[in-house]
């Protein structure tokens, strides 16, 4: 199914998404796949024990009367520099041995149009895409209804892509 | 998975990334402990100000970290519900495609990789929220 690539290629459709072009080359069983499952449900904890997944904490930040999203959201970037820095310093690889490259992002239109978009819809679910899953975990099944509806906001994105301003 | 229409963008080989869906079910069996084995029996932590503002529209309760007074099943079906569920949601779906990525892939991931874009993208994702926050939001609440 789906290997009809001669229209777009598949690599460029990815690179302007930004997903997974520098994904690993080798292919293993499924269940290999559990170690992601173990990150995420560490990950899932902490939205929910930092309050990320907060309502109140969204309204809050853009609200300008609380400092924590903002001290997360500064602590985990300055995470995530000295990361970089150390894996390209220190050539870090992959747990199997491949080397990690980060492909630059390219700009274009929908960085503008679609973060608007995407903060609009962020101001009022309170939740970016990984904590609606967490929501639905502790206890808010309607927030499914949420997660559905942005999903069908990705199909309708890649339906209409080719008319969209980029 | 089967995607209702042959569209390039949809052509991926999905074994690929199947990684994710992994991920992100692990995320949500983080939330079920959190909110179980794990869990605060505090009211959750809001500032008086704002609890001020939500009050005026009827939000009172701190049980949960969403506002279940205005986010459940029986309010799905109100024009207020539909607004913050259904078109909410599709927004973050729909915007989180066309920029490219979210708080985690442009905010953290490419400001920590000083893309250019991904700042241009996070200043957009919050200009969009503070505009949501405070102007749009409290005429949604008012429905």
């Amino acid at each position: 199914m789906n290997t009809n690539f001669t229209t777009t290629p598949e690599q460029d459709v990815r690179a302007m998404d930004a997903i997974c072009v520098n994904q690993s080359e080798k292919t293993h069983p499924l269940y290999y796949n559990l170690k992601y499952m173990a990150v995420g449900l560490i990950f899932g904890i902490i939205f929910v024990k930092s309050e990320v997944i907060s309502w109140f904490r969204i309204q809050e930040m853009f609200h300008l009367q609380s400092f924590h999203m903002y001290g997360i959201i500064g602590s985990a970037i300055a995470v995530g520099m000295i990361s970089i820095f150390l894996i390209k310093k220190l050539n870090i690889k992959t747990i199997y041995g491949e080397k990690i490259s980060i492909a630059d992002k390219k700009f274009n239109k929908g960085q503008i149009y679609g973060g608007l978009i995407f903060g609009l819809g962020w101001g009022v679910t309170g939740a970016c895409p990984g904590p609606l899953f967490a929501q639905i975990g502790i206890g808010a099944t309607v927030i499914g209804v949420t997660l559905l509806s942005a999903i069908a906001g990705t199909w309708v994105y890649g339906r209409f892509r080719d008319r969209l301003p980029h | 998975m089967c995607v209702p229409a042959n569209i390039p963008f949809f052509n991926y080989n999905w074994k690929k990334e199947v990684w994710n869906l992994f991920f992100v079910f692990g995320i949500f069996l983080g939330g079920i402990i959190a909110a179980t084995l794990l869990a605060n029996p505090e009211p959750v932590a809001v500032h008086p100000e704002l609890a001020k503002e939500l009050a005026t529209y009827g939000i009172t309760n701190y049980d949960s970290l969403i506002p279940t007074q205005i986010m459940n099943w029986g309010q799905l079906f109100t024009l207020k519900g539909f607004l913050l569920i259904v078109v909410g949601g599709f927004m973050v779906g729909f915007g989180t495609r066309y920029a490219g990525g979210c708080t985690s892939g442009h905010a953290i991931m490419g400001i920590s990789n000083l893309q250019l874009p991904s700042l241009i993208a996070t200043i957009c994702f919050m200009l969009g929220g503070f505009v949501m926050s405070n102007w749009l939001l409290p005429i949604i609440l008012s429905l």
